[in-house]
């Protein structure tokens, strides 16, 4: 429980924790099965609570829900002991506390704004999870459209606009899009949207800003200058803040910048594909691509398959695309999933998971089976914790240590012995009619895809690096 | 004052676990506090806590829109070290008798300080002041023993009519 509160705490998902514990009168005495759990997870959590007083239990359990969704989302712990849990109480009904979200700019920071785009030459827009959180895809594209910039996205970001969209470049940081990390190393103002420059995304803080203004729109004003200075900040809800930006700016007209960045998209280096006519982890990505619905929810676990679904899946409507970011957190994808499909009506809910973060909450299959969760699992089998020998490969010599676990699972017995059904694939030929099968079935179906265990996710910008550092070919 | 060193004031709610929260956060973002002072403010419900930190503009700006972001915290402030009356309490006690004391009832009136408690072989003193005369008050004590020491670190208030007012954080800092 510790680690998803502390990955909703990095992604910033609004989240509320209910735990039990001892009797009030039992607290601080080590009793049985007391946990302290209020101060472990004081420093993931927006803010926790102990119940003490049944009075206060509704009061407190609004205001974690309140506390959650407002300003920046993320996690409340609401720790309630035995003895409240059993009382008796009064309830009075009251309606949830609206959410508001604002934009408290001055006219002066718009101004200020203002002008810096309408100056600039080389705008990029490089958008994050908060404009996602924010709903804000539309406000997006239209500031695109009126100042004629491309956009580029942090791997939170990915969903807010569809990939189809010409201004759209793909993902940027360490394993983004070639184009999209060269166009933004060219441009002279960068358009920050609710996002926290990770060292993820950014690489080398001081190679990254070289050259350029940043103007930084977020809803936490901590968030400003923490990683990279701003030229200019507004700070506020996205979808609030792009509005008025929007209808104050002035039209503007890039023809060179647009050229420059063409060129880029035409690059080969922006085009790194793997071979048509094997299954590897572009083919077995497509191939569910093709075939699910553009609503569908996609999840993925943590390592190269999270990072293959972030490059070659085409996504095409907000929220679309739930991974995790800031805490990569191995084990998140088969939770995820099932928590996105109960939460999306129980509509087909997408899986991208490899063996060894499989192997971490499997056991959750059952909970899927007994609910019978639509989900398509989609196991890319590298057979090695795959992210982990990529960097053993480029950056230690190849002395390969506890990536390749030589384990014996067999995923199909394993899907079936939880009552899933389990497919395993290991020609491209099987792939289309194993894709059509699980998205015919009802309940969880498992599909193993056997790959090379040596698959690069390039390109890659080594950590601390710059993308004069890229490399595109292993 | 040194001149990186600042003056945190803020309002927090008077409840469990809250100090814990505000240096929890110090320790986490790698920042350090040099002195710290709490305390309950005219309204039960309300503390004022006033923290002595040191650090450039990045820093100063980091700590306090970062402890903003606390549920708890209501309001934070940095002090303008010119327009602030900054006070600190030290209680020394000299385990010496009578005869060696020469000199000392003459330092305790020039700094203003004061007997608190006096027996055949022990002087207790209370200074309290600016941080530099405490500190040159217990540089001269030095020479005679210290036997004990201690400091409640600086608290601060401003001078004028200006107030530290309560829900002044925007809604987005929660
Ligand atoms: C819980 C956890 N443990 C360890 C890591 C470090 N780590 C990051 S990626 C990775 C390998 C992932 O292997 P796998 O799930 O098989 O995916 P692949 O990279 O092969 O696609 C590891 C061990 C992590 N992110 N999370």
């Amino acid at each position: 429980m510790v680690t998803g509160i502390a990955n909703a705490y990095l992604d910033s998902s609004p989240l509320v924790a209910i735990t039990g514990n001892v009797a009030c009168e039992a607290i601080g005495k080590d009793s049985f099965q007391e946990v302290d759990i209020t101060g472990v997870t004081m420093p993931i959590t927006k803010h926790n609570f102990i119940v003490k007083d049944v009075s206060r239990l509704a009061d407190i359990l609004r205001d974690a829900f309140a506390i959650a969704r407002r300003g920046r989302p993320g996690p409340v712990l609401v720790d309630i002991p035995k003895d409240i849990q059993q009382a008796d109480c009064y309830y009075e009904p009251k309606k949830a506390a609206p959410v508001t979200r604002s934009n408290n700019n001055g006219k002066e920071a718009f101004a200020e704004a203002v002008k810096l785009i309408s100056q600039c030459e080389r705008p990029y827009i490089y958008t994050g999870g908060g404009t996602v959180g924010s709903n804000a895809s539309q406000e997006l594209l239209a500031l695109a459209e009126k100042i004629d910039s491309p956009i580029g996205s942090s791997m939170m970001g990915l969903s807010a606009v569809s990939h189809d969209n010409p201004r759209f470049l793909g993902m940027t940081g360490m394993h983004g899009k070639y184009a999209a990390s060269q166009v933004m190393g060219r441009a002279d103002l960068l358009i920050a949207i609710g996002t926290r420059f990770s060292d993820r995304a950014t690489g080398n803080k001081l190679a990254f800003i070289e050259g350029k203004k940043v103007i930084h729109i977020d809803i936490d004003p901590s968030e400003i200058g923490k990683n990279i200075p701003a030229f200019v900040s507004l700070i506020g809800d996205v979808k609030a803040v792009l509005k008025k930006l929007v209808a104050e700016l002035p039209a503007g007209n890039r023809k060179a910048w647009h050229q420059e960045v063409e060129s880029f998209k035409n690059c080969p280096d922006n085009r790194l594909e793997m071979p048509k006519d094997s299954l590897n982890p572009e083919t077995v990505i497509q191939a569910v691509n093709r075939r699910a619905p553009k609503d569908t929810v996609v999840c993925t676990d943590v390592g190269q398959h999270q990072m293959w679904t972030a490059q070659y899946y085409h996504f095409a409507k907000p929220r679309s695309f739930i991974t995790s970011g800031g805490l990569g957190t191995m084990g998140f994808g088969m939770g995820a999933a099932m928590g996105a499909c109960i939460g999306n009506s129980k509509k087909k809910t997408v899986l991208f998971t490899s063996d060894g973060s499989f192997h971490m909450n499997m056991n959750e299959m059952a909970t899927a089976v007994s609910n019978q969760l639509p989900l398509v699992i989609v196991l890319l089998n590298n057979n090695t914790l795959g992210m982990v020998r990529q960097w053993q490969t480029l950056f230690f010599d190849k002395r390969y240590s506890h990536t390749s676990l030589e384990r014996r699972t067999d995923y199909v017995k394993l899907a079936e012995a939880f009552g899933a059904k389990g497919l395993r694939v290991t020609k491209l030929e099987q792939l289309d009619k194993a894709v059509k099968d699980a998205f015919a079935a009802k309940g969880p179906v498992l599909i193993e895809a056997v790959i090379d265990q040596d698959a690069k996710v390039l390109p890659m910008i080594p950590p601390g690096g710059t993308i004069k550092d890229i490399i595109v070919k292993a | 004052m040194n001149p990186d060193e600042f003056i945190l004031a803020m309002l927090v709610n008077n409840e469990a676990g809250v100090l814990t929260r505000v240096s929890g956060l110090f320790a986490r973002r790698v920042f350090n506090i040099d002195s710290l002072s709490v305390g309950v403010t005219d309204d039960p419900r309300i503390s004022r806590i006033t923290i002595t930190a040191r650090g450039d503009d990045y820093v100063k700006t980091q700590l306090v829109r970062q402890l903003e972001k606390l549920h708890d915290v209501k309001i934070v402030e940095v002090m303008p070290t010119t327009s602030t009356v900054m006070r600190e309490l030290v209680l020394i006690k000299l385990n010496i008798a009578q005869k060696s004391r020469a000199g000392l009832m003459e330092a305790v009136a020039v700094f203003r300080a004061k007997v608190v408690d006096l027996t055949n072989d022990s002087v207790t003193l209370e200074i309290t002041g600016e941080r530099s005369k405490c500190n040159a008050f217990v540089e001269y004590l030095r020479p005679f023993g210290i036997a004990e020491l201690c400091r409640t670190g600086l608290t601060a208030m401003s001078r004028g009519r200006k107030t530290l007012k309560m829900n002044a954080k925007p809604a987005q800092h929660t």
